[in-house]
């Protein structure tokens, strides 16, 4: 009985030795993204962006495909955020190569839901270990870059979109992609895998902008003078489509459903807005929403989680050492 | 009391090698370890509070009559330690995720609430709350293991074979 007891105590520290370390750290990971720069409280990737308000008015389209509550028909608020690639938060807006849309969703006490999408439909690699180095290749300059893709023919879909890509005028302009899939599940337990995307209703031209602040200035003006919609497209896996691999869009002739409209009505300054406290971890899930085995979706937690705790504790150290100077 | 015991220690020490491990892999498992860590936790704080019922109602056997007083005094505080870092680890990790306005899912059974709104003050505070306290109960095991060893081949005496 006693060897019992011990096996017990020890089967735990097998598990711990059968995993490898991993090749890289989520630590490592967001050291890379933050770079030398210091920006205390602001986020280690998409550090500048604008806090926006809204809600989603859903048609019911969605509702037999998943149980999330916000898919029946009726509305659900949101606190958002539009933000552009990089560690910092005063960065021009218009030389960032990628601009982004995440929402939060209260449906209860029990029931959250974060997304983050971005511009491009596709990502270039298809694991976090390789995004490293991708992101590596960006810091080095643009003959890294080169010699990067070279050696990484995964990225051919996220080279071809980026050479058509022309940024718009507006963040109301764009459309911002999942990315990575998810599956929906219906009341039943049944799943579909599936990728969204929040398609614009107006085209701006790239025309008229100045400073730095150019996008948060229009969006700010233009959502004062009227919501600002978007239309939230699921786009429905076939069997022969990996949803586990974020390198590969499916193709055109898929099924899509339009589960309603995303209506953007008040927007704030980061620092000012709800938005700025919140953790936009795409793996924070409703029931009803599930994620797949997709390598890059499953290690956005741990270094969503790593970004938050290093601004989260820069935050309390700001506002303890700001109480004790007044 | 045997069973809880050993049954306990192998839960916590799971528990703190999931704790370390997801904090830092970006491996694939780790969305699946960091829930089953979530789901466990409640199941913890539930086990804490059954054990320390089971602890008041039952008499412990006498602790070895050569001890010292101090040593006495200290095996006892150790032990009341333990059971106080024991409670404060789920707790403090269920309000980290609370404060961050994330519910915690206990498998597909049921969920706990969290903030309706995002308060990441008291995130910080309970996140890096939790961190600490991962450390002192590792120490602390660290001392509770040594101290059975110690009992067992230096004192030779009943201790660790009592708990076997």
């Amino acid at each position: 009985m006693k060897y019992f007891y011990f096996a017990l105590l020890l089967a735990p520290t097998a598990g711990l030795t059968a995993n490898a370390p991993p090749q890289v750290s989520a630590q490592r990971f967001v050291d890379l993204q933050q770079g030398s720069a210091n920006f205390a409280g602001f986020r280690r990737a998409h550090a500048k962006g604008i806090c926006v308000s809204g809600e989603f008015r859903a048609n019911g389209k969605l509702a037999d495909y998943s149980k999330a509550s916000l898919f029946r028909n009726g509305t659900t608020p949101f606190t958002g955020r539009l933000s552009i690639a990089g560690n910092n938060p005063t960065a021009p807006d218009l030389k960032s190569p990628v601009r982004s849309l995440a929402l939060s969703f209260t449906l209860s006490r029990t029931e959250q839901w974060r997304l983050a999408m971005n511009t491009p439909p596709v990502m270039a690699v298809a694991d976090p270990h390789t995004f490293y180095q991708q992101i590596k290749a960006i810091q080095a300059g643009p003959a890294a870059v080169k010699q990067f893709f070279t050696e990484h023919p995964e990225s051919n879909e996220f080279l071809a979109w980026a050479g058509q890509y022309q940024p718009t005028g507006s963040f109301a302009a764009e459309t911002y992609h999942s990315i990575n899939a998810f599956y929906l599940v219906n009341a039943n337990g049944k799943q579909h895998a599936v990728r969204w995307a929040m398609q614009p209703t107006v085209s701006v031209a790239a025309t008229d902008l100045h400073g730095d602040d150019a996008l948060q200035q229009e969006i700010t003006a233009r959502v004062a003078a009227k919501p600002v919609v978007f239309d939230w497209v699921f786009t429905l896996a076939e069997p022969m489509d990996d949803e586990n691999n974020p390198t590969k869009a499916w193709p055109d002739s898929r099924q899509q459903i339009s589960a309603g409209q995303i209506v953007l009505t008040g927007t704030t300054a980061q620092l000012e807005g709800d938005c700025h406290a919140i953790n936009f971890d795409p793996l924070l899930l409703p029931s009803g929403i599930a994620a797949t085995a997709d390598p890059i979706l499953r290690a956005r937690s741990a270094a969503y989680a790593e970004s938050y705790r290093r601004r989260a504790k820069e935050q309390l150290h700001g506002a303890l050492a700001g109480s004790n100077n007044e | 009391m045997r069973l809880f015991h050993w049954g306990m220690a192998a839960l916590v020490v799971s528990m703190l090698a999931a704790g370390l491990l997801m904090v830092t892999s970006l491996q694939p498992w780790q969305y699946t370890l960091l829930n089953a860590h979530k789901a466990f936790g409640v199941i913890a704080i539930i086990l804490v509070m059954a054990r320390l019922i089971n602890r008041l109602r039952h008499k412990l056997p006498a602790l070895p009559s050569e001890l010292s007083d101090g040593q006495k005094w200290v095996a006892k505080a150790s032990h009341w330690l333990l059971y106080g870092l024991l409670f404060a680890m789920p707790l403090s990790g269920y309000l980290m995720q609370y404060f961050a306005g994330r519910p915690v899912a206990v498998f597909d059974w049921f969920r706990l609430p969290a903030a309706l709104q995002v308060d990441i003050y008291n995130y910080a505070l309970f996140r890096e709350l939790h961190g600490w306290l991962a450390i002192a109960l590792i120490g602390v095991i660290a001392l509770h293991v040594g101290a059975a060893l110690h009992h067992h081949f230096v004192r030779k005496d009943n201790v660790l074979k009592s708990m076997l």
